[in-house]
């Protein structure tokens, strides 16, 4: 329930609220840690983003829904740390979100009208879902307007837009073959402005806080790759990431679901597992905060590149992936491998030398001995002769 | 004193003139694929590196995995990985090429490639000529080479003769055996396939019979690169195919002629120098060892002739040396 | 043979229980070799499987103990019989060396069990040149053993009629004992031939047999040459200077015609190049042939021929050079590529040096109990 306006902005005052909440600043702390962890700050930025949480005027959002399951939104209310209800809701103005609106009808739309309108230039656009173009986008309509009206007129009146989930970023599910929608991707719609990706179905919501806090901190968007996604979350393959690349690397894969190497929680390679050509931090954040192997591959079903177009609802969840980086670690073995035993050997050395030294010296006395003798002879031989 | 004398060295110059002008006669060629040879052909385009090939050997041929190489090379414990090189617990192994910055995957500057190593089951093996119990034979129809335990007396000469330096041995162990790819023979006796291509995930290694391989290997170098195939998997007839973009192969089969041929062949988008594999003139070794030897020893008419020459000089030596005394 | 006698003496001076020790030393290892496998005792691995065993034991060893068969074709089928008080003894050291070769292949082959495969039907492989080897030794040092075996029945009246017989026969063992070292000496070298490309175009050639050979023959007559002068030194006996002159000389004509096949082979090998590369292979390669030069140059002169320390030198020198051939054929100028390293073990080496000093207990043995070496008629 937004409650813009009702609460102090002066600095510490959050802090007070939160702490009525029940949740301490040691806990407080704890969150903005895990954030900059998640985005790949040092750790000193914490505090920045304390400091930034604690006083902040909490800025409006507001969260637009259209060809989209609601999984994204979904994902968000799970987020444990802290407990997302009360901290999103006392760290952004959420001024319209039709999941958790509680009013509905005329009245939402009016109070999202008016929140438009009073934070011009200033508010976080987040687009749930992919907007539909084809017979004039009647395929999606909310309050007798098309999506695609409705995101061109407020699309550029945000002061950032985020694409949360594949749908937004790229289409989705929507867009799978034949795309009889037209569905598109948000950042396809609004082509003049920039839109951040932060495609996965569900998204990790995770990685939406950290990009707003980013942006609320710092004022600016975090590092984005060519697809607009920030790179601190999909910068890296999910192979990369991936706790059970050794088997890959080993060359254990499952065969078949069930059997053997499966129970071992061997590599899903085989079983058409994306992580090799799927860009997302799935394996890092996991899911649901339930502890480790929350995640498809963790479970024992291959990843099916939910984030990245062209893969995710576009290729056969069993069909091979094209292993992009199959960049060998250092540690495979080279063309030539130089061995390390068979060498030379401190033991095998000397006693070579000695010998070599004691056949000398040998040879030395024999020849000397020799040459004396021949002497001798000479010398009898001389004195004979006169 | 003379006659003896000269009948020695009538009877070597003939046998010299024999050895050096009736070469050619006495040489023996290099010999030619059994119809029915069974082989693999391996792509190192279509190899991911991933190694299933070399737990599939492994498992199939009950060999312990390797660890201490890697284990006190980077000092490091509890790796998963394996050996560094074809060793006498590892038949089969998946080596990479380096160039530069080594980013794009089969090319030659800058970039890398992924090798297989295993017996050539080469057409004249060098190991079946140079082993004097027999221990090394190659099977007349499948053209295997496999090894007898019992009848090796473990003198390693195959290790000599190897240019590929495939057979390996247990220097470690009292009763030591030697050990290489025996292309799974007890497992094809059972109507199976070699554990490397049953277990290769891309198509990368392919069983099937030699002639078919050479053929596929063939048409694979006549596609365009970039234009999409249906990669077999597993054997080279097999209905299950993965496509992809034909990659851009050196014009060349290595294993094809050298050393007269074998049966595990290979393609490659680097040369194949780059990835260990020597240059190797197409007469086998075996040929220019066994031409030698048959040209001295064809029918033991030279050692006998000389025998004879031997004794009759000796006997007139001891007579002469007897009656002097 | 009349004019040989036992020297007599006593066996266990200092000299035989220093070798007794290193004989012992020796044994030591072969057990440890038995029980815990050849890696335990060894250098040797999967790129070099051939090392100190194989290459000094059986291919110089043997060379070097080719001195029965050089003095076999000198005094039996040229006819030199002035040479014949030297037989006995060159037969001996001949026999022991084979011998122990014989021993150190058993230590050296992993499967020992196995060798008389070789031989028999069924598994003999007739087109392995180690085949060749194999029969030819295992045939010569029979051989050599029914050569020598007069020495033990001399002088006794029991065995009068066993002598008898075997001197009826002995020339057919004599030719055979001619023959065999031809053969299997010349194999010796063609034992490398399948190792192709591993050998350095240095050495790898199709004449390796003949090459073998000739140098076979030339360090047989060395090493009677050292035998005799380090035998006169050592046991304090006069110098058969004036026999061992004459037959120096048989030496430069015979690396004469080894040094015309060998840089003709290097020559329309086109394999000259890599002399000057001066890497280990070229500097062997000169350190080899200037070894074989030395001899060649010295002994050519009559003069030179007949001091016992040229002599002496000549023969080391002419030793050396064989043995260094063999070495860089066989190991320095072996490659297998693939990073694999070899340099013998000390274990390894201590066996190889325990086996030489039982062939010394042996021979010094044999030598003061048999009439091996020749009667000292004082004037």
């Amino acid at each position: 329930m937004s409650k813009e306006g009702s609460i102090d902005v002066n600095t510490g005052q959050r802090l007070t609220s939160l702490e009525q909440k029940g949740v301490s600043r040691r806990d407080f702390l704890k969150f903005c840690t895990a954030v900059a962890a998640t985005m790949g700050m040092p750790l000193s930025m914490a505090e920045v983003i304390a400091q930034t949480v604690g006083s902040a005027k909490r800025p409006p959002v507001i969260w637009l829904h259209f060809q989209e399951c609601t999984g994204c939104t979904e994902s968000l209310l799970r987020a444990t740390h802290p407990s997302v209800e009360h901290l999103v809701l006392d760290l952004i103005s959420l001024d319209y979100s039709e999941t958790l609106n509680v009013a509905a009808g005329h009245q939402v739309e009016e109070a999202l009208h008016q929140s438009i309108e009073a934070n011009k230039g200033k508010f976080i656009l987040v687009c749930e879902g992919s907007v539909p173009i084809n017979d004039g986008g009647i395929y999606c309509k909310i309050g007798g307007r098309t999506a695609l009206e409705i995101v061109k007129d407020i699309g550029p009146k945000a002061a950032a837009v985020v694409a949360i989930g594949s749908c937004a970023s790229w289409g989705g599910v929507q867009s799978a073959s034949p795309n009889p929608t037209g569905a598109k991707g948000i950042h396809e719609i609004l082509t003049d402005q920039a839109v951040i990706n932060l495609p996965g179905c569900p998204a990790s919501p995770y990685n939406l806080l950290s990009t707003v806090l980013y942006f609320l901190t710092l004022g600016k968007l975090p590092e984005l790759d060519a697809m607009g996604r920030p790179k601190f979350a999909y910068g890296r393959l999910v192979h990369e990431n991936c706790e059970r690349r050794p088997h890959f690397d080993a060359g254990r894969f499952a065969e078949v679901f069930g059997d053997d190497g499966h129970r071992q929680g061997w590599c899903l390679y085989k079983l058409g597992c994306k992580g090799p050509e799927t860009y997302a931090n799935c394996p890092i954040q996991l899911y649901c905060d339930v502890g480790s192997n929350a995640w498809p591959v963790g479970t024992g079903h291959p990843c099916f590149g939910c984030t990245e177009k062209g893969v995710g609802f576009t290729k056969p969840i069993h069909q091979q992936a094209t292993v992009f980086t199959v960049t060998p670690p250092a540690t495979y073995p080279d063309i030539v491998e130089e061995k390390t035993s068979g060498g030379w050997t401190i033991g095998g050395a000397a006693v070579a030398g000695a010998l070599a030294g004691a056949a000398v010296t040998a040879g030395i006395k024999v020849t000397k001995r020799l040459a004396d003798e021949e002497g001798v002879k000479e010398d009898k031989a001389a004195k004979d002769k006169s | 004193m003379n006659l003896q004398r000269r009948d020695f060295f009538k009877v070597l110059s003939a046998g010299v003139v024999t050895a050096t002008t009736s070469r050619t006669a006495f040489a023996r060629p290099t010999k030619t694929m059994p119809p029915e040879s069974v082989g693999l052909l391996y792509d190192a385009t279509l190899c991911i590196g991933c190694k299933a090939c070399e737990v599939g050997c492994k498992t199939r041929n009950n060999k312990p995995s390797v660890h201490s190489e890697i284990e006190e090379h980077f000092n490091v414990n509890g790796t998963w990985d394996d050996a560094r090189d074809l060793d006498s617990a590892t038949m089969n192994k998946i080596k990479v090429y380096k160039n530069g910055t080594a980013a794009v995957k089969d090319q030659e500057i800058d970039g890398f490639s992924f090798v297989k190593r295993a017996c050539m089951h080469c057409y004249d093996p060098d190991c079946q000529s140079a082993c004097p119990t027999s221990a090394l034979q190659k099977n007349p129809v499948t053209g295997i080479v496999t090894w007898d335990r019992d009848a090796c007396c473990g003198c390693r000469y195959c290790q000599i003769a190897c240019q590929y330096l495939i057979p390996k041995f247990e220097y470690h162990k009292a009763l030591p055996s030697l050990v290489k790819c025996e292309m799974c023979h007890h497992i094809l006796e059972t109507g199976g396939i070699t554990g490397c291509a049953e277990y290769c995930p891309t198509g990368a290694t392919i069983f099937g019979k030699a002639k078919d391989l050479l053929a596929e290997a063939h048409k694979r170098l006549n596609l365009k690169n970039g234009e999409r195939y249906d990669f077999p998997v597993r054997t080279v007839n097999a209905k299950d195919k993965k496509s992809r973009p034909v990659g851009k192969y050196v014009n060349y089969i290595y294993g094809e002629k050298e050393g007269g041929g074998a049966q595990y062949i290979m393609l490659s988008a680097v040369p194949f120098e780059k990835l260990g594999l020597p240059k190797m003139p197409e007469r086998s070794g075996a040929a220019r060892s066994e031409t030698l030897q048959h040209t001295l020893y064809t029918g033991f008419i030279g050692p006998i002739v000389l025998l004879g020459a031997m004794v009759t000089a000796a006997y007139r030596s001891v007579k002469k040396h007897q009656s002097d005394e | 043979m009349s004019e040989t006698k036992p020297l007599g003496g006593k066996i266990f001076t200092r000299p035989f229980k220093i070798l007794m020790i290193f004989g012992l030393i020796a044994v030591f290892f072969i057990l440890k070799r038995y029980f815990f496998g050849i890696g335990s005792v060894s250098n040797l691995n999967d790129g070099y499987p051939w090392g100190m065993w194989i290459v000094y034991d059986v291919v110089t060893g043997t060379a070097i103990a080719c001195g029965g068969y050089a003095m076999a074709m000198l005094v039996y089928i040229f006819n030199k019989g002035h040479y014949h008080p030297l037989v006995r003894s060159a037969l001996m050291a001949g026999m022991f060396g084979y011998t122990l070769a014989g021993v150190s292949i058993y230590v050296d082959t992993g499967r020992w069990w196995n060798l008389q495969n070789i031989f028999l039907p069924g598994t003999a492989n007739p087109n392995s040149i180690m085949f060749e080897v194999a029969v030819c030794v295992a045939l010569y040092v029979a051989v050599m053993w029914i050569e020598f075996s007069p020495t033990f029945f001399e002088g006794k009246a029991q065995h009068e009629g066993k002598l008898k017989i075997l001197n009826k026969v002995m020339f057919f063992f004599i030719g055979l004992g001619v023959l065999l070292p031809t053969l299997h000496q010349s194999s010796l070298g063609s034992l490398m031939i399948i190792a192709g490309q591993k050998v350095s175009p240095l050495w790898q050639t199709d004449w390796l047999p003949f090459l073998y050979l000739m140098t076979a023959l030339t360090m047989g007559y060395a090493i009677v040459v050292f035998e005799s002068l380090f035998s006169s030194i050592g046991l304090k006996r006069p110098m058969e200077t004036s026999m061992l002159s004459k037959l120096a000389g048989v030496i430069p004509k015979l690396l004469i015609v080894y040094f015309i096949f060998r840089f003709g082979d290097l020559i329309y090998r086109g394999a000259l190049g890599h002399i000057l590369a001066f890497d280990l292979k070229s500097i062997m390669f000169i350190l080899e042939n200037l070894l074989y030069i030395y001899p060649l140059v010295i002994l050519f002169s009559a003069t030179k021929r007949k001091s016992p320390k040229y002599l002496f030198l000549s023969a080391v020198s002419m030793l050396l050079a064989g043995a260094l051939y063999r070495f860089n054929t066989y190991l320095i100028g072996f490659n297998p590529g693939n990073g694999y390293n070899y340099f013998p073990a000390f274990s390894e080496i201590m066996i190889t040096v325990g086996i030489i000093a039982i062939e010394i207990m042996a021979y010094l043995l044999f030598v003061k109990r048999l009439p091996v070496l020749p009667e000292v008629k004082h004037a």
